[in-house]
């Protein structure tokens, strides 16, 4: 897998060689013959090497974050694909003041010793470049990209160990890049046929990477990614020793794994020229019409028919009579014939019930609301995206909110303001949800706004995928899922609004029940305290709405009906809200969500599963109850 | 001059003549402390009783108790022509408990009503602020005081008055002194005999509270009363013995005249009929002071039956003075804009409305664009005013109606 860059220099060679000719003859001039000498193939692994902030690997500091980024998605996808619920243990240990060793475990399927060479060992190397299938990895650049780095930063190459299962013995190589030839190269190979200590469940693959690196908390940190990680992720169980030897777990809050999301072939509006003339060099059929239905999807042979007929040829020419100019006919058919858009069963959000799952474990609020918008397509390639708010609780209310962007279930770390999900909460009008926002600016307030993008290609804006391209369509979903998330806060603030004058509303009048109790008592001799409890009595019949929020401890408020024959059943589709009136009751786990004010019983993972499914019946009811009444 | 003479002994006698006897009254009457009678008293706290009880009765049986307050505005203040003076009517404003808005000043009224009971049970009377400061304390289990300034009492202590129908003095209530009189007529206040032909420069001070109970007129050899509008314009007055000359009685009342400055002129005009003639600015403000004394005011509405003076008379300064006059510019005072509305208000007040020389008046005055004060009269002659401007107009009894 190399690329030749190496056309690139020719322009520039020959520039060289015109102005040398027309300033001095004296001067030895390279000619045209010494420059071929000089002029080769260069490896993609020699490119990166040099460019490496393309790849994320900029400054010390990020370079540490992404390492840990590309071996955490890899193992995610790696459990995932075989169906296991993700266990991962990520250390980080500081040697010196700028190196640090990282170590990465999963409980995956483990890799076969024949494959850990050029997974790890070579660049461009992966499962995952060719499909259309929603995952995070994409190119196969990430992980041998970090190897690299470590590589070349301190000389100390790849450990990695793996095993596939119980019986089989687990591998432990040691690899080094060889970045001239793009290649593996073995340091050194042993089997431990004995080795359950590091993977209890009998698989697994464990990566160390040393490397120079800076480490830092805050904002762009390993800790903030992992934390992000684990709200997206809800069904993983993530174990993190940072380098100040304090371990940090991030508990598993879904017993699901997500749904495998399905292959598929690329949509005829969503390729370039280009990619169909390769597509049409590589294609396994021999007729154009074959192509066509065999090679994407949405293509029936009517529709295959179509585009032939407005292209000038058959279903029957064979592609090898297909030159440069047919391609491009055959390409401007595919624009004007309409076709369905593409499958969207390919597509797996992460829930709106596991997002919230996920943010009500890691984020300490009050007010949880999630929506989960209905696939769409940008350039052929279908996406949905996923929107969910946080607010109040224990959250700092005069700062800006955190936009917390993910794709394909990966945190997203900087150029946060290059990013279309960013743009689309700025051009959201927050002070329609009784928010501050700055003009052109993030909402003010304790709030969190999450937004997903699932889709079998995420059109990120570089390779350290950082941010998401921005595309309209994409805007516009993510708007709309932010503007329904929106309604259900503003409709909820102001609700705990008037829960708050209410309250205040009695505490004025008791204040002054007191004093007129003893007055009238005064002029008319009755004894006061009848007169106290009797006015007391009114006061508190006058604002019982500010019970509703006293009452218990903070579940979702229903008074039966008086609330709700106003404007505030917040009516729940796929998404849950909870609202949780004290701060000082336990931590909201995941649990909370599906638990009915019951005690949360600490119950076993068949439980959970019932109780899920419990609840959602009551929803359904509460849903049709909302209905009648209104 | 002889005449004169003898009457100010003679008032010199009865006052020695009847000390002996008036002063066991007076220290009786100073132990009661009370300025109306027994039973206007018992009447009162009967009234405060009876809101208590009907405020007990509603909170006992679940029914948000409330006070039903007169509206004191001028959308409820009607003109009537043919009493000719200022009544209020019938609107009423709700002040109830559990609204967020009236709640404090619901407090605040039931804790005044308390406090003017207490003071008529002990027959004591207290002063405005007086009463702020019996009522104020911090509210039982907060930092809040029941009244944050005097600016908070004083309206419910009228509110107070409207709604139990009785009058300050009725509660045991009195404002600051203002207003000084001056002139041929000996009083009794209180107990004591004030001979008003002796007050030296200072005058004698009209106290809040001059209700028959506590002050009663004596001896009055005056014509007519004269009012002008501040105390300096009144030093001059004085200072050249005016009163003694015309044989009147001088008084003032600071600008505005307060209540205790209206209700004596009242007495004076209707107990010893007494006409009443007003020398005041040519501004807005001037003729709003007349109105008052006249008509009675819009927030005291209540009170102009036994304060109002239907048959003042408005001596001046006129519009056209600055031309009979003959005064020089430096009298002007340009109008402003606030005064412009005001004056327009004013002329388009019912009981203006339908008396053509005042429309005439005002309508001059606007036209000259400039307002005069009394004391710019001085501008003519330092006495100008005492000696020609007052007398020539009571000769030709030119006054505005």
């Amino acid at each position: 897998m190399t690329t030749t860059l190496s056309p690139a220099k020719d322009p520039m060679a020959k520039t060289t060689s015109k102005a040398g000719s027309t300033r001095s003859r004296s001067r030895n001039r390279a000619t045209a013959e010494s420059m071929a000498s000089k002029q080769r193939e260069i490896s993609v692994s020699e490119f990166f090497a040099k460019n490496r902030h393309l790849l994320g690997f900029d400054n010390k500091r990020k370079a540490m974050l992404t390492t840990v980024k590309e071996a955490v998605d890899n193992a995610l996808d790696a459990c995932e694909e075989a169906g296991i619920l993700p266990d991962l243990f990520i250390g980080v240990l500081q040697i010196s003041e700028t190196r640090f060793k990282i170590t990465i475990r999963d409980n995956g399927p483990g890799i076969v010793r024949a494959q850990i060479d050029n997974i790890f060992g070579k660049l461009l190397y992966g499962s995952k470049f060719h499909r259309m299938k929603m995952s995070r990895g994409q190119q196969g650049i990430g992980i041998s990209a970090a190897g690299m780095y470590g590589l070349m930063t301190t000389g100390k190459p790849l450990l990695i160990i793996s095993k596939t299962s119980k019986r089989k013995p687990a591998h432990e190589v040691v690899l080094k890049i060889d970045t001239r030839k793009n290649k593996p190269e073995i340091v050194s190979d042993q089997e431990h046929p004995e080795d359950d200590v590091l993977f209890p469940d009998g698989h697994g693959t464990q990566v160390i990477i040393e490397l120079e690196g800076r480490y830092q908390k805050g904002k762009q940190s390993i800790d903030e990614y992992l934390e992000q990680t684990a709200i997206a992720n809800p069904h993983a169980r993530i174990t993190y020793v940072n380098p100040n030897n304090e371990t940090i777990e991030f508990p598993r809050a879904v017993d699901e794994l997500p749904e495998e999301p399905i292959e598929i072939k690329p949509h005829p509006k969503g390729i370039e020229l280009g990619t169909l003339i390769q597509m049409l060099e590589r294609t396994e059929a021999s007729q154009v019409g074959a192509f066509l239905q065999n090679d994407f999807c949405r293509v029936g042979p009517g529709k295959a028919k179509d585009i032939c007929g407005k292209a000038g040829i058959t279903n029957r020419t064979w592609i090898k009579n297909i030159g440069h100019g047919e391609a491009e006919k055959i390409y401007n058919a595919i624009q004007e014939v309409k076709l369905t858009g593409p499958p969207t069963n390919c597509l797996v959000p992460i829930g709106s019930r596991a997002l919230l799952a996920g943010l009500l474990k890691e984020v300490k609020a009050e007010f949880f609301a999630a929506s989960t918008r209905p696939p769409a397509v940008y350039r052929g390639n279908p996406f949905q995206i996923e929107v969910a708010i946080a607010y109040g609780g224990a959250m700092a209310g005069d700062e800006s909110a955190r936009v917390l962007r993910f794709a394909n279930r990966v945190p997203l770390l900087y150029q946060q303001s290059a990013c279309s999900s960013f743009k689309a909460v700025t051009e959201t009008s927050w002070k329609n949800y009784n928010l501050q926002q700055p003009r052109g600016g993030v909402p003010t307030g304790p709030l969190v706004i999450l937004v997903h993008m699932a889709s079998v290609w995420v059109p990120f804006t570089s390779e350290s995928k950082e941010a998401i391209a921005d595309y309209d369509e994409i805007r516009k979903e993510m708007k709309l899922g932010l503007k329904e998330c929106g309604r259900k806060l503003g409709t909820y603030l102001r609700r705990r609004k008037r829960m708050k004058r209410e309250a205040e509303r009695r505490s004025v009048f008791e204040r002054y029940i007191g004093e007129i109790a003893q007055s009238l008592s005064d002029i008319t001799g009755e004894e006061p305290s009848p007169i106290y409890d009797a006015l007391l009595e009114q006061a508190r019949q006058r604002t019982e709405e500010a019970d509703h929020q006293l009452d218990e401890d903070g579940n979702v408020i229903d008074d039966g009906g008086r609330l709700a024959a106003d404007e505030d059943v917040i009516i729940i589709d796929n998404a849950v809200s909870v609202e949780n009136g004290d701060d000082d009751a336990d931590t909201p786990t995941g649990d909370l969500l599906f638990e009915d004010a019951s005690p949360p019983a600490p119950a076993p993972t068949k439980k959970r599963v019932t109780t899920r499914k419990r609840v959602t019946k009551k929803k359904v009811r509460r849903k049709k109850t909302t209905t009648r009444r209104s | 001059m002889a005449k004169k003479n003898t009457a100010r002994t003679s008032t010199k006698k009865s006052t020695s003549k009847k000390s002996t006897s008036k002063k066991s009254t007076r220290k009786k009457s100073s132990r009661a402390g009370s300025p109306v009678s027994k039973e206007r008293d018992a009447a009162t706290i009967d009234k405060i009783q009876t809101l208590g009880t009907k405020l007990v009765k509603s909170s006992l049986s679940r029914i948000e108790p409330r006070v039903d307050i007169p509206l004191r505005t001028s959308s409820n203040t009607s003109y009537n022509t043919r009493k000719r003076l200022l009544e209020m009517g019938d609107a009423k404003q709700q002040r109830s408990l559990f609204n967020l808005g009236m709640s404090r000043k619901f407090m605040q009224t039931v804790l005044l009503a308390n406090g003017c009971r207490r003071l008529i049970g002990e027959g004591k009377t207290l002063s405005l602020r007086g009463m702020y400061y019996m009522s104020k304390h911090d509210v039982k289990g907060t930092k809040e005081s029941t009244f944050n300034d005097q600016g908070e009492s004083d309206p419910i202590l009228e509110d107070l008055e409207v709604t139990l129908n009785s009058l300050r003095e009725e509660l045991h209530v009195f404002a600051k002194k203002r207003g000084t009189m001056v002139g041929n007529i000996t009083i009794v206040d209180n107990g004591d005999e004030i001979d008003c032909r002796r007050m030296g420069t200072g005058g004698y001070a009209i106290p809040s509270i001059c209700e028959p109970s506590v002050i009663q007129f004596k001896k009055c050899e005056a014509d007519f009363v004269l009012h002008v509008e501040k105390d300096t314009v009144w030093s001059r007055f004085n200072e050249d013995r005016f009163w003694e000359e015309h044989n009147c009685i001088l008084t003032e009342g600071s600008g505005q005249p307060p209540r205790g400055v209206r209700r004596l002129l009242h007495r004076l005009n209707k107990e010893l009929g007494l006409p009443i003639y007003c020398l005041l600015d040519c501004d807005p403000w001037g003729h709003y002071i007349y109105s008052v004394i006249k008509q009675g005011s819009i927030n005291l509405a209540f009170e102009s039956q036994r304060m109002a003076v239907p048959d003042a008379k408005f001596m001046g300064i006129r519009a056209s003075d600055y031309e009979t006059c003959e005064l020089s510019d430096d009298v002007k005072i340009s109008l402003n804009d606030r005064d412009i509305t005001r004056a327009k208000q004013i002329a388009a007040y019912p009981w203006f409305e339908s008396k053509k020389p005042w429309q005439k008046e005002i309508k001059q005055m606007l036209r000259n664009g400039f307002k005069m004060e009394v004391e710019s009269l001085i501008t003519k002659d330092i006495s100008y005013v005492t000696e020609t401007y007052v007398p020539e107009r009571l000769a030709a009894e030119d006054f505005l109606d």
